[in-house]
């Protein structure tokens, strides 16, 4: 895929750099969007690319702001001794500490949910389909559970984060463009990922995984990979936004499979599995439907969603971009067949009885 | 920890105990699991919505327990409510979804299961629930042993929904025909089996087999708008454990599992039951894996 | 002339159904060989065995002299054995050229390799793959859009990027209009002389095996029947009894 000059790129970029200045009263719903944004990618790497519905990537999520929140405090507390006082250890720490701190639990969030995802893929990836969804969404719940039960990391109580040392305008801004700048980041990684040989081999392994094996395609290196590239950056933004929020616990903040984890589907649903910008789009009209609307449903928010999601799955399962696609194949690069009388393939097969 | 697997050891009658109520409650299990392999096995739906259909038919009988019928009474208005509701959710959305890319199947039946929780926790509040049957508990073994006789009661209805299932399977026209499309559809087309309506009637029997068990799940343990996954995770444990069309497999696995279950929430606590309802999620696949990598096959 | 495949004393069961028993057969290399046999007669199941799709129940299946029956498909793939399938299988969601770009050789692929890009020359190869089974013009199209016979053209086109040394055909002219069949054995042959490669072929079409295959193999009940070059089977009372139904 040659790489062109991206109107849309270019778009979102400027709209990224902009906002803060514009929209100064949106900050923190447009740095939610960013987040959202790198929901959508990420899920979109196994989920619409390759083929493998995960109901469960929030657990990086949450693993992340875990490793992150307890490197930060061990930077000046002892940890134990820090959940234990369920937020009422006043242990002074230096800014620099602070800074540190979120620096560096951000880095151990990414690696540490890189090589969780790459020794998990060993479990998880020779399960296929509905296995892998309700093995994944299991996964999410019982390390959700495990941290509930451990005390050292707060168990459920949860564990109060280091707070910023500066204005909340200006903590605000810094984690506004942490985040811009990751799901840009994350997005322009997926951009170069799929122009490479791997974006043509996992969606080898969505279109006919036995196929791909049956041609000698490493099956599982890709597969490993795919979720530890996921892995990595939803780490990351598990670390920012425990500290975005200032207090973390398992069940709502740091493992919320049936928000976040249930966004990150109907995101890229909504907008087109296994395109490029599908996720993205999506990812921009459901937060911005969401934020407009929901607190004018009065609890019903929710069915909505429910009720979204089911209609997009059976009517509209291309989603935005991939309707898009169809209508106007040319602008994607598609190329159409008009002389061609499509023929059912599937008639055909059915004539040939297997004679083995 | 260890102190209670040393009690276990030290007090046979403590497992016993656990024994009798692992038992009772994987009963209920087995049967959501087994609608759950009909709808599988017919139709090549993996419903992740199970759990969600046995907390609804839990809530029919709590709600009309709280307006003064008795749940067991409920037992057949919840599972002709559910039968109806399976029914229009095949004509709606399912019978749409049939045949087509996997994916669609799978999130179809999340999506739904996505709607059910927030349904019910919009009409009933977040709060847990439990049918309350009145009835009162059986002492064996000098009051060692403690059995809530609805416990007992629950199972026997099982027994009972069970075997009617099963005769119904064997004896009935429908029955016939559900088979017969089970084994291959087309054929059964031909044949003059209306395929439509067999598999709409296998759906709308799941909802109302998951929801009689629900009915016993909230007599004898509680429910709760969000309790629908641990149930839909148990019924995957239970059919990947026991294949379809075993039903003697599904039994057994079923009780296997309320067992381990007792046992574990015994021995590591019950705030990880999750984590152990998962635990052998995870365990069964991790198995079956081995299994089929002797065959060289992946779990689909 | 060495043997690439030599399989010996093969059997494989299902339950209690015996689909191989039994079965040795030596494929030369550079050459194309013929299996044939009535429906039911194991076959596919040698083919399956003979990949790695499952493994056996007794016996040996050499590939250049190594011992593979306890390699799965990917590593088996990997040493240069591919196999077609007879209900045709390709990626329906991308483009022929996608298609063919993905089916690259992967035995030496490191783990960064499947990081680089496709360099133009792998584009050149595919179109004149593409070309050679007369697919060029249909090259940018959905490969899921295509007819069966086409589709059944480009899992070949793909077979042979990725420059396999033995290519197992599990009913190549199955389905395919008669009047093309010629087409493709003329394809067929090419790809076993211009390009060097083994055919080991499945075929029910008594007229293609005839014109194609150097020597044949013909299998029965799950067991070998006669074995020899074409014009010996085509009038060995046994096959012909076999497939006439005589017992």
């Amino acid at each position: 895929m040659r790489k062109k000059f991206s109107l849309p790129l270019v778009g979102l970029i400027l709209f990224g750099f902009i906002s803060p200045f514009v929209f100064t009263n949106y900050i923190s719903q447009i740095t939610l969007l960013w987040l959202m944004v790198l929901f959508a990618v990420t899920w979109d790497i196994l989920g619409g690319q390759m083929g493998y519905n995960s109901l469960g990537n929030i657990t990086f999520f949450g693993i992340g702001m875990y490793v992150s929140a307890v490197f930060q405090i061990s930077l000046f507390a002892d940890v134990g001794q820090y959940t234990a006082a369920f937020g009422g250890d006043n242990t002074p720490f230096t800014d620099a500490q602070y800074f540190q701190g979120l620096i560096g639990g951000m880095a151990l969030a990414a690696i540490s949910c890189a090589i969780i995802a790459a020794l998990l893929g060993r479990m998880f990836f020779g399960l296929r389909g509905a296995y892998f969804a309700i093995g994944t969404l299991g996964l999410a719940l019982a390390v959700s559970e495990i941290i509930a039960t451990w005390d050292w990391v707060g168990g459920g109580s949860g564990i109060s984060m280091p707070v910023f040392p500066y204005e909340a305008d200006q903590k605000s801004q810094m984690f506004y463009w942490l985040t811009f700048v990751l799901a840009i980041s994350a997005f322009l990684f997926v951009r170069w990922l799929y122009s490479t040989r791997f974006g043509l081999a996992i969606n080898s392994i969505r279109d006919d995984e036995d196929k791909a094996e049956a041609m000698g395609v490493h099956t599982f290196r890709h597969k490993a990979a795919a979720w530890t590239i996921a892995a990595f950056f939803l780490g990351i933004s598990g670390a920012l936004f425990g500290n975005m929020s200032g207090f973390i616990e398992p069940l709502e903040v740091a493992f919320p499979t049936i928000t976040f984890g249930i966004f990150m589907v109907a995101m890229c649903l909504l907008g087109g599995k296994g395109t490029l910008w599908g996720p993205v789009v999506g990812a921009i009209l459901f937060h911005v439907i969401k934020e407009t609307t929901w607190t004018y449903l009065l609890g019903w928010q929710w069915i909505a969603l429910g009720v979204i999601i089911v209609v997009n799955v059976v009517f509209f399962q291309q989603g935005i971009v991939g309707w898009m696609q169809e209508k106007w194949p040319e602008k994607f690069g598609i190329d159409v067949d008009d002389s061609m009388s499509i023929e059912p393939a599937k008639a055909a097969t059915s004539a040939v009885k297997d004679n083995g | 920890m260890i102190s209670n697997i040393l009690l276990l050891v030290d007090q046979y009658l403590l497992n016993i105990q656990l024994l009798l109520d692992g038992i009772f409650v994987g009963s209920i299990f087995a049967l959501a699991a087994y609608g759950l392999a009909l709808v599988w096995g017919v139709m090549n739906v993996k419903n992740l919505a199970q759990g969600e259909f046995v907390i609804m038919g839990g809530y029919i009988a709590w709600f009309l327990s709280t307006k003064g019928l008795h749940p067991i009474l409920s037992l057949p208005i919840s599972f002709a409510i559910m039968f109806g509701f399976g029914w229009i959710l095949y004509r709606t959305i399912i019978s749409r979804v049939i045949g087509k890319d996997m994916f669609i199947s799978l999130l179809a039946t999340f999506g739904i299961a996505f709607v059910i929780q927030q349904a019910l926790n919009i009409a009933f509040g977040p709060e847990v629930q439990v049918a309350e049957s009145g009835f009162g508990t059986t002492s064996l073994f000098d009051g060692f042993v403690t059995i809530s006789s609805i416990k007992v009661v629950a199972f026997v209805l099982c027994l009972i929904l069970a075997g009617s299932v099963v005769v119904f399977m064997k004896k009935s026209r429908m029955g016939q025909a559900i088979r017969a499309t089970a084994q291959d559809a087309r054929a059964a087309k031909v044949m003059g089996i209306d395929t439509e309506r067999v598999y709409a009637f296998t759906f709308a029997l799941n909802a109302a087999i998951a929801g009689a068990a629900g009915v016993m799940i909230s007599m004898i343990w509680n429910i709760q708008p969000f309790y629908g996954v641990p149930h839909s995770i148990r019924s995957f444990v239970i059919v990947t454990a026991a294949g379809f069309g075993n039903l003697p497999g599904v039994i057994m696995a079923g009780l296997g599992l309320g067992v381990v279950e007792s046992y574990g929430g015994f021995v590591i606590g019950a705030e990880v039951q999750q984590a152990i309802v998962v635990g052998m999620l995870l365990l069964i696949l991790v198995w079956r894996q081995i299994l089929m990598r002797r065959h060289r096959q992946a779990l689909k | 002339m060495t043997n690439i495949i030599e399989v010996s004393s093969v059997s494989k069961s299902f339950g209690g159904v015996v689909a191989n028993h039994q079965i040795s057969l030596n494929v030369p290399e550079g050459q194309i060989t013929g299996l044939i046999g009535p429906n039911g007669s194991g076959k596919t199941t040698l083919f399956n065995s003979i990949v790695g799709y499952h493994p056996i129940d007794e016996g040996s299946i050499k590939f250049e002299g190594k011992e593979i029956s306890k390699l799965v498909v990917q590593e088996i793939a990997r040493l240069g054995m591919l196999r077609t399938f007879q209900q045709t299988r390709i990626y329906s969601n991308m483009n022929c050229i996608q298609n063919m770009l993905t089916s690259v050789p992967q035995r030496n692929a490191s783990f960064f390799d499947m990081f680089k890009k496709y360099p133009p020359e792998l584009t050149d190869k595919a179109e004149h793959l593409l070309e050679f089974v007369g697919l060029y013009q249909k090259r940018k199209l959905h490969s899921g859009d295509l007819s069966f016979g086409q589709q059944k053209l480009l899992e070949f086109a793909m077979a042979l990027m990725n420059e396999p040394k033995v290519l197992l055909l599990d009913e190549p002219t199955a389905g395919i209009n008669p009047t093309l069949i010629n087409g493709l054995i003329d394809r067929l042959k090419k790809a076993n002389t211009e390009f060097g490669i083994t055919l080991f072929v499945i075929e029910h079409n008594m007229r293609v095996v005839m014109n194609l295959a150097d020597n044949v193999y013909c299998l029965a009940h799950g067991e070998m029947l006669a074995h020899g070059k074409p014009d010996e089977i085509q009038n060995d009372q046994n096959v012909i009894d076999a497939y006439l139904g005589a017992h």
